[in-house]
């Protein structure tokens, strides 16, 4: 069976599994973004929080993501649930990063200016800064996709959902006639939601974006 | 006064006369502001960076604040409106004690312009300008067409101007775009921080010009940072000349500190050339202006040349159709030309209008060839001739009048020292007057 022959014969699976991929991802997104610009916003004022901030997520990026499905599933157990917690812990440094970053390179005088003209300290968050620093922090977010993208497929692992399964099921039957159509089915799926992604970030950044401030 | 706001009402198309005259009616104008004893200690120094400042300022007033770089003169301001809490002292606008009030409530009343215009730069102009009166809940569309008329007021087309972002604007035109935002919701005090300082020196000229007539049309209480002297000559009606810790060396009017400055610091702050910077204080239209026989172009020749034989002069100046200076005529020069008026004569390169100070008529004067220079009208009509003998008997006289202010000056002090030591000398008996006069 060639490669255009077994996803003639397994498009309904693969879709399900591309589906639940993309879901899981995005979720994910979500929540690193919610709690990564929360963490940027908390932290970026003080020089030592922010340096811990940036340093504790970078940790938990060295850590093999093998090693932390391996050591969530005694914790909270198989399926969704390590899937979601790794996958959004390791979408937390782009975004911690590149907000803090972000933040702290709005000019001083704006923030000066913004105080001077009475804006409180939410609606100067809110108005000035996050608009101002929210080019890098879409950046970040864009990286911590793709990164999240690749580290998913592992989910399969601790029985996530996922291309990853797809994958697993390949490498696992190594030497069968569909093993290396499974893995590459896998594989590039990820790549085609990969660069799906990619584009619906651009079209975000056109939408909200001041063209005020676009390069 | 009244007869500025007349000049730049009429001066403009009707519309424009008429949103002006809303927009001056309307108006709310300065307040005072009292400082007490105002101190600002950082921790971790031991001296205070401003130094319990104590300050009255009249409403409608323009007041500079001038002083080297760190003297505190910055921190002073913006403890105006608590960008930096005073760690002593009580600040009060137009008596009311707003020391402990909510911060933010007070700087909504108080409008805030600074260096490089601090122009959020993900908003439009029109978003810039809409901030204050939005925060402070304005309607829809009282906002809009204020944010029209400020852009008006500042000399920007509101059309042309309104939906573009502040990279798109220059220097200049981003700094009026400043102001418009900081006077939007028409409060009565305007800080501004240096808000010259980072523009070229030929907007900049401009950009304080600009002010001068806001000012007139507005009457807002002004407190205004620069460390440039001229600036502070140019528009204050007082002056703080500031020193270390924001300690006042003088504080009056820039004709005072010109010809009496109070020590050595005021005088070396003031530097060289005061009797030049005078010049800055005085307009053309407080000189006597000379006059010069004329002719318009309509004339027929024969009386142009009886003109110059007649009046015993050796020019005339000839005025285009609508009266305004067009060609110096010599004697020789018709003659030379055949009879030809068109060319005869050398054209009138440079007028000054009766706002011009004495400084730029001077400039004119020094560089014009025959040492006049023709004075026009607000259309630009002829009305006089400044020249250099103009100049030097004005400048004379005014010489003369602020050394005799200043000698009266001089005088109440002494007599108010003498009656001191008179009082000490009585207190302390008659025992010892020479040690009571040394006390």
């Amino acid at each position: 069976m060639n490669f255009w022959d077994y996803l003639g014969n397994r498009h309904q699976q693969l879709l399900t599994d591309a589906y639940q991929h993309a879901s899981a991802v995005f979720q994910c997104m979500v929540v690193a973004t919610l709690i990564g610009v929360l963490i940027g916003v908390l932290t970026y004022r003080s020089e030592w929080a922010g340096n811990l901030a940036t340093t504790a997520t970078s940790t938990i990026l060295t850590i093999p993501s093998l090693a932390m499905i391996g050591l969530l599933i005694p914790v909270v157990g198989l399926g969704v649930a390590p899937t979601v917690i790794a996958l959004t812990l390791y979408g937390l440094l782009p975004i911690v990063r590149n907000a803090i970053v972000g933040l702290r390179g709005v000019d001083p005088s704006l923030v000066d200016a913004a105080k001077g003209i009475g804006m409180s300290r939410a609606a100067r968050l809110f108005k000035v800064e996050l608009p101002i620093a929210w080019p890098p922090i879409l950046t970040g977010i864009r990286v911590s996709t793709q990164m999240l993208m690749g580290i998913a497929a592992i989910a399969a692992y601790a029985s996530g959902p996922g291309l990853g399964n797809e994958i697993f099921r390949g490498i696992g039957s190594l030497g069968s006639k569909n093993a290396l159509n499974q893995v590459l089915a896998g594989t590039l799926g990820i790549i085609v939601l990969a660069l799906l992604f990619d584009a619906a970030y651009v079209l975000i950044g056109r939408l909200t974006i001041s063209r005020g401030i676009r390069v | 006064m009244s007869e500025t706001t007349a000049a730049t009402t009429s001066g403009s198309t009707a519309s424009g006369a008429d949103s002006g005259a809303a927009g001056t009616s309307g108006a709310t104008s300065g307040a005072t502001i009292e400082l007490e004893n105002l101190t600002k200690r950082y921790p971790g120094s031991h001296e205070p960076a401003v130094d319990s400042v104590s300050m009255e300022i009249k409403a409608g007033e323009t007041v500079i604040f001038v002083g080297p770089s760190g003297c505190g003169k910055s921190t002073t301001l913006k403890m105006i409106n608590r960008l930096i809490e005073p760690t002593s002292g009580r600040i009060r606008i137009d008596g009311e004690d707003v020391t402990d009030i909510d911060p933010v409530k007070l700087r909504r009343k108080v409008g805030y312009a600074i260096q490089s215009s601090g122009l959020f730069p993900h908003m439009t102009v029109a978003q810039n300008i809409a901030l204050v009166p939005k925060m402070i809940g304005w309607g829809k569309s009282r906002i809009k067409s204020r944010v029209e008329e400020m852009l008006d007021l500042v000399g920007l087309d509101p059309g042309e101007f309104h939906g573009r972002y502040p990279r798109q604007l220059s220097g200049g035109q981003q700094q009026r775009v400043g102001v418009a935002r900081a006077l939007a919701a028409d409060p009565p005090v305007l800080l501004m921080d240096e808000p010259f300082g980072a523009v070229d020196p030929i907007t900049r000229d401009h950009l304080q010009d600009e002010l001068i007539r806001l000012q007139h049309e507005l009457h807002k209480t002004i407190v205004f940072v620069t460390h440039d002297f001229d600036e502070a000559i140019k528009l204050g009606d007082r002056i703080a000349v500031l020193r270390e810790r924001s300690h006042i060396a003088q504080f009056d009017t820039p004709e005072a500190i010109l010809t009496n400055p109070a020590d050595d610091f005021v005088s070396g702050f003031v530097g060289a050339g005061a009797a030049l910077k005078r010049l800055n204080l005085t307009r053309v239209r407080d000189v006597e202006i000379a006059d010069i026989p004329t002719v318009t172009v309509d004339d027929p020749l024969q009386t142009i040349f009886d003109k110059l034989r007649v009046s015993g002069v050796n020019e005339l100046l000839l005025l285009d159709k609508r009266g305004r200076p067009y060609k110096w005529l010599r004697r020789g020069d018709l003659m030379r030309a055949k009879g030809s008026l068109a060319r005869a004569g050398t054209l009138v390169h440079d007028t000054v209008t009766r706002d011009a100070t004495l400084r730029d008529a001077l400039e004119a004067v020094l560089t014009d060839n025959a040492g006049r220079v023709a004075v026009t009208g607000r259309r630009g009509e002829y009305t006089g001739v400044v020249d250099m003998e103009t100049l030097m008997n004005s400048v004379h006289e005014m010489l003369e009048a602020d050394r005799l202010d200043a000698v009266e000056h001089q005088h109440e002090l002494e007599e108010q020292r003498a009656q001191l030591t008179h009082q000490e000398q009585e207190g302390a008996g008659y025992g010892d007057p020479g040690g009571a006069a040394k006390a």
